[in-house]
């Protein structure tokens, strides 16, 4: 009875972790089968690749349900009912730092970017200089998200409207792209949309939504959203300055 | 085999480092700010476990998987011989139809099951009072992600500028944003970062790398990026959009039905 129910539970995590790939799939292997009609190269490492993923996904979710979202919540919480300020943004900027430094859309994309770089010949082609450089753009991004949720919660705070600081934002992407080198544009736009997937949506909106429901006058729904709109749009602004220093 | 094993106990290696910090944030907050103990520590350590072990295979199946299978759709589509066009048909936008199509599917397909904007379409049905349906909300997005992606091929294949588009982008945004009802703005924000997930990016982002390498005169590090710039800002337009039609449909139907009483 209860080995059943193990396996029930595993297939539907199996299953979650799936329903991001499905649809990948098929579109792919019906592009190959009716309108490409080539042999796929290197087709069994990509099997091999896609299995290691869903099993690696599954683990991934069910550890953080298990040990990062409830902790995380539990103190996002806790902090906001201590009423200290200034722990209350320590935590914040920590959460956002620490949960973008270890994306791993980050962590791939960071990587992949430091590969076409030293092809370009932007920054010097050695394993070192690329990790560096690697390293650094994911710093800096960890940096703006941990910054964008310390403003955020101080927006939910302070009753602040949303969209005069997107706008603002925006005009500060707009002028940073005037200056800023053209070949980290399109990498800093892309880091907006990047840093915000399966490890900092979760614990973000669970501090949002937390604050916002014990403040009084503040709505979890209306004020509660919108700390993601901040950490996607922050990433831009410092990735572009990070490629000013780099470029 | 050994290669294998050589190559993930290196990511086993860099993924410890990552996660690190959060685990070191955790124990500080926990047992020196608000000195607490923590509850159900062995659960903590298996799930913190589960969460390297998970992202150290995620990553290694990435480079083996997805990124590849981005590149060579991105090459093979954009082949002269299966275009069946000559140098000269290759510097023609109109020559890569099938990668537009190829990044509208995918772009609709991961968007229309992606879990997180399953969950925020209820939010929003939630927040709307029923106005909003969920699935009227999903095929927006996807329908809006779809376009992001075919015109972000498009803008990879032309080499036009991405500033361009995403400030047109922008502009359209901030004017959607005067007239859009105000309970919905801040969930129409956080639904473009939403749209763009773990599994996506990777693929995505290999699809516009590729495409840059293939197409003659396109610099992967000036033309490469920006696929998920795209995705990330249509989706709020929809929303936006879609909460305005929602509005004013009921806005109608409420002046209708008020004139029949009269």
């Amino acid at each position: 009875m209860r080995y059943k129910k193990f396996l029930l539970a595993i297939l539907k995590k199996i299953w979650a972790a799936l329903t991001d790939l499905i649809p990948i799939i098929i579109v792919v292997v019906f592009f190959q089968s009716v309108v490409i009609r080539e042999p796929f190269p290197q087709i069994g490492e990509v099997i091999f690749g896609i299995f290691i993923v869903i099993i690696g996904l599954m683990l991934f979710i069910e550890g953080l349900e298990m040990a990062l979202f409830p902790i995380g919540e539990v103190l996002a919480y806790s902090l906001v009912k201590k009423g200290s300020l200034s722990w209350l943004l320590i935590f914040s900027f920590a959460l956002g730092f620490s949960t973008t430094i270890a994306e791993p859309a980050l962590i791939a994309i960071a990587k992949e970017a430091s590969v076409i770089s030293s092809n370009a010949g932007l920054i010097e082609n050695s394993n070192k200089v690329r990790d560096v450089y690697a390293m650094g753009l994911r710093l800096t991004v960890a940096f703006s998200v941990g910054l964008a949720i310390v403003i955020g919660v101080l927006r939910i705070l302070k009753g602040w409207p949303l969209h005069y600081l997107i706008i603002g934002g925006y005009i500060m992407v707009m002028l940073m792209t005037i200056i800023a080198p053209v070949e980290i544009i399109g990498l800093a736009y892309d880091a907006g949309g990047v840093t915000t997937s399966t490890i900092t949506v979760p614990l973000v909106t669970a501090l949002g939504v937390g604050l916002a429901s014990i403040i009084k006058g503040r709505s979890p729904l209306t004020d509660g959203f919108g700390l993601i709109a901040f950490a996607s749009l922050l990433p831009m602004i410092f990735v572009m300055a990070y490629g000013l220093f780099w470029f | 085999m050994l290669d294998y094993l050589i190559d993930f106990s290196r990511i086993l290696i860099y993924t410890i480092r990552d996660v690190l910090p959060i685990v070191l944030l955790i124990l500080f907050f926990q047992l020196v700010v608000l000195k607490q103990a923590i509850a159900n520590v062995k659960k903590m350590i298996i799930g913190g476990i589960y969460v390297v072990l998970g992202l150290s295979l995620f990553l290694m199946g990435l480079e083996k998987a997805l990124f590849p299978v981005g590149q060579i759709m991105a090459s093979q589509l954009s082949d002269p011989v299966f275009l069946g066009v000559t140098d000269v048909g290759l510097t023609n936008w109109s020559s890569y139809y099938w990668i537009y199509i190829f990044a509208a599917l995918i772009g609709f397909a991961t968007t229309i099951a992606e879990p997180s904007l399953i969950a925020v379409a209820m939010k929003a049905e939630e927040v709307s009072a029923g106005t909003i349906k969920p699935w009227g909300l999903r095929i927006t997005v996807a329908i809006g992600v779809a376009f992001a992606l075919a015109l972000g091929t498009f803008r990879i294949v032309t080499g036009t500028p991405l500033f361009i588009y995403i400030m047109i982008g922008y502009i359209i945004v901030m004017v959607q944003t005067i007239f859009a009802p105000k309970m919905l703005i801040a969930l129409a924000y956080d639904s473009g970062g939403v749209t763009t997930s773990t599994v996506t990016v990777p693929l995505v982002a290999a699809l516009g790398l590729g495409l840059s390498n293939a197409v003659p005169g396109r610099n992967p590090a000036i033309d490469g990026f920006g696929l998920i710039a795209f995705a990330s800002l249509f989706p709020i337009i929809t929303v936006l959009g879609y909460a305005q039609f929602m509005s004013l449909k009921i806005k109608l139907l409420k002046t209708k039905s008020e004139k029949n009483a009269v």
